[in-house]
C-alpha cells in the first residue's frame, strides 16, 4: 500500500518536473529561432513560400467562418437591442466584438487547427524521416532552414487574417441587419464609426493577434521539433499543439485585455 | 530569383489583408474624422462633468468640430478642467458658452459649444469662461422631490 502511495506521488512530480523541462527547452528553442531567424530574411523566398501554406490556404477557413461568426452577431444582436428599441446600435456591437476580441481569438484558433497542427506535423515527420538529421550532416542548420520560415510566415499572417475575418464579420453582420432584417443602413454605419476608435479599438485588435501569431506558431514549431521520431510521438504532438495552442490563445487574450481595455480613460 | 505563382498569391494575401486593415480604419472605424494636427486647445472649468469621457465628441450645433484631449481635477479652485482639441478650421468668440449635453436620454456626453457675439476669438491655451455642468439625474430627481415636498 505505501509503496503504491510513494509511486503516485512520484508520477506527479515526474509530471510536474517534466513540464518544467520543457517549458525551459521551449524558452531556449524560441530565443535559438530569434537568434537564427537572420537567414530566413536573406532568403525571403522560403518565407513566402510558407506564406503561402500558411496563409493564402487558410484564407477559406477563415473567410467563411467570419462570414458566418458576423451573422450570427448581426441576428442575435438585433434579437436583444431590439427589446430596448435601440436595433440601430447592431452596428456598434458587430463590430466592437469583432475588432476587439472575436476576430484576433477566433482567427487565432482556426489557425492553430489549420496551420499550426500542419506545421507540428511537417516538422514532425521531417525528423521522425531523419530529414532534420540529413541536413545537419550537409552542415545546413535545420532551425535558420525549416523552423525559422515556418515562425515567421505564422506571424506575418496572423495579423492578415485576423483583419480579413473582423471585414468579413463586420459584412456578414450587415448583410443579416441592413439588407435581411432592414435595420437603417445610415444608422448601422454612423453608430458603428461613432463607437469604433482606430488607435484604441483596431490597433489593440491587431496587437492582439500579432501576440497570438508569435505564441501559436512558436508552440507548434517547438512541438514539431520536440516530437518523438515515431508515428504515434507525431500525433501525440500534434495532439498537444492544438491544445496548448488554444489555452495559450485564450490566457494571453485575458492578460493583453486587461492591459489594454481596463474600463478607465 | 525566380517567380513563382506562389508569390502571386501570397502578394494577393498580403494585399487582401492590408486593404482589410483599411477598411476596418476607415468605414468600420473613425479614421476619417480624425484631425490630424492641425488643431487648438481650449480650456474649460466645469463643475461637475457627470460621465464626460477623454475622446468624447465636442460639438457645435450639431457638428462635431473637435474631441476631448484631456481631463483634470484642479486643487485650486476644485473643479474640472478639461481640455479639448478644436479643429483650427473652426474659430470661436471669446464670449462663447460651453455646457456638457447628453445625446439622447442614456447615450454618450459631449461638449456643446455655442458661439457669442464678441468680436474677439479665442485662440490656442485660451479658457472659455462661461461652462454650464452636467445635468446629473440624482441631482435632478432631488431636485424634484424637494420642491414636491415644499409645495405641499
Amino acid at each position: 500500500m505505501p509503496k503504491r502511495i510513494i509511486t503516485s506521488i512520484q508520477a506527479v512530480g515526474h509530471r510536474i518536473i517534466d513540464g518544467i523541462w520543457r517549458l525551459g527547452c521551449a524558452a531556449r528553442f524560441f530565443i535559438l529561432v530569434l537568434l537564427k531567424s537572420a537567414a530566413s530574411f536573406l532568403r525571403f523566398g522560403l518565407v513566402i513560400r510558407e506564406v503561402y501554406f500558411v496563409g493564402v490556404l487558410s484564407l477559406i477557413i477563415i473567410l467563411v467562418s467570419g462570414l458566418f461568426v458576423g451573422m450570427v452577431l448581426g441576428l442575435q444582436g438585433y434579437e436583444t437591442l431590439q427589446k430596448y428599441g435601440s436595433e440601430s446600435a447592431v452596428g456598434t456591437l458587430v463590430a466592437l466584438s469583432l475588432v476587439r476580441e472575436l476576430g484576433p481569438v477566433m482567427s487565432a484558433l482556426l489557425f492553430a487547427s489549420r496551420a499550426g497542427s500542419a506545421i507540428t506535423a511537417e516538422i514532425g515527420l521531417m525528423k521522425a524521416t531523419e530529414q532534420l538529421a540529413a541536413m545537419g550532416m550537409m552542415a545546413v542548420d535545420p532551425i535558420a532552414r525549416v523552423v525559422a520560415p515556418r515562425f515567421w510566415a505564422g506571424v506575418i499572417s496572423m495579423p492578415l487574417l485576423a483583419a480579413l475575418f473582423s471585414v468579413m464579420g463586420v459584412f456578414g453582420g450587415y448583410l443579416v441587419a441592413v439588407v435581411f432584417i432592414g435595420v437603417d443602413e445610415g444608422a448601422f454605419w454612423s453608430s458603428m464609426q461613432n463607437a469604433v476608435d482606430f488607435r484604441y479599438d483596431i490597433v489593440n485588435g491587431v496587437i492582439k493577434s500579432c501576440f497570438f501569431g508569435v505564441a501559436v506558431t512558436a508552440i507548434a514549431v517547438f512541438e514539431g521539433f520536440d516530437a518523438p521520431p515515431t508515428a504515434e510521438g507525431v500525433s501525440g504532438a500534434t495532439t498537444r499543439t492544438v491544445v496548448t495552442s488554444a489555452l495559450a490563445i485564450l490566457g494571453l487574450d485575458f492578460v493583453l485585455t486587461s492591459f489594454m481595455f481596463r474600463g478607465v480613460d | 530569383m525566380q517567380r513563382t505563382i506562389i508569390d502571386f498569391w501570397v502578394g494577393l494575401f498580403v494585399m487582401a489583408g492590408m486593404g482589410a486593415l483599411l477598411i476596418l480604419g476607415l468605414k468600420v472605424g473613425n479614421l476619417t474624422s480624425y484631425n490630424t494636427g492641425e488643431s487648438y486647445t481650449l480650456i474649460g472649468n466645469f463643475e461637475n462633468i457627470g460621465g464626460l469621457k477623454i475622446r468624447a465628441p465636442v460639438k457645435s450645433a450639431g457638428v462635431v468640430v473637435g474631441r476631448v484631449t484631456d481631463i483634470q481635477f484642479s486643487l485650486e479652485t476644485y473643479d474640472a478642467v478639461v481640455t479639448m482639441g478644436i479643429n483650427s478650421y473652426y474659430r470661436f468668440p471669446k464670449d462663447t458658452f460651453a455646457s456638457i449635453l447628453t445625446s439622447g436620454l442614456l447615450g454618450e456626453q459631449y461638449i456643446g459649444l455655442s458661439a457669442g457675439g464678441d468680436e474677439e476669438m479665442l485662440t490656442e491655451g485660451d479658457k472659455i469662461m462661461k461652462t454650464n455642468s452636467a445635468m446629473v439625474l440624482e441631482e435632478m430627481v432631488g431636485r424634484f422631490l424637494f420642491d414636491k415636498a415644499a409645495e405641499d
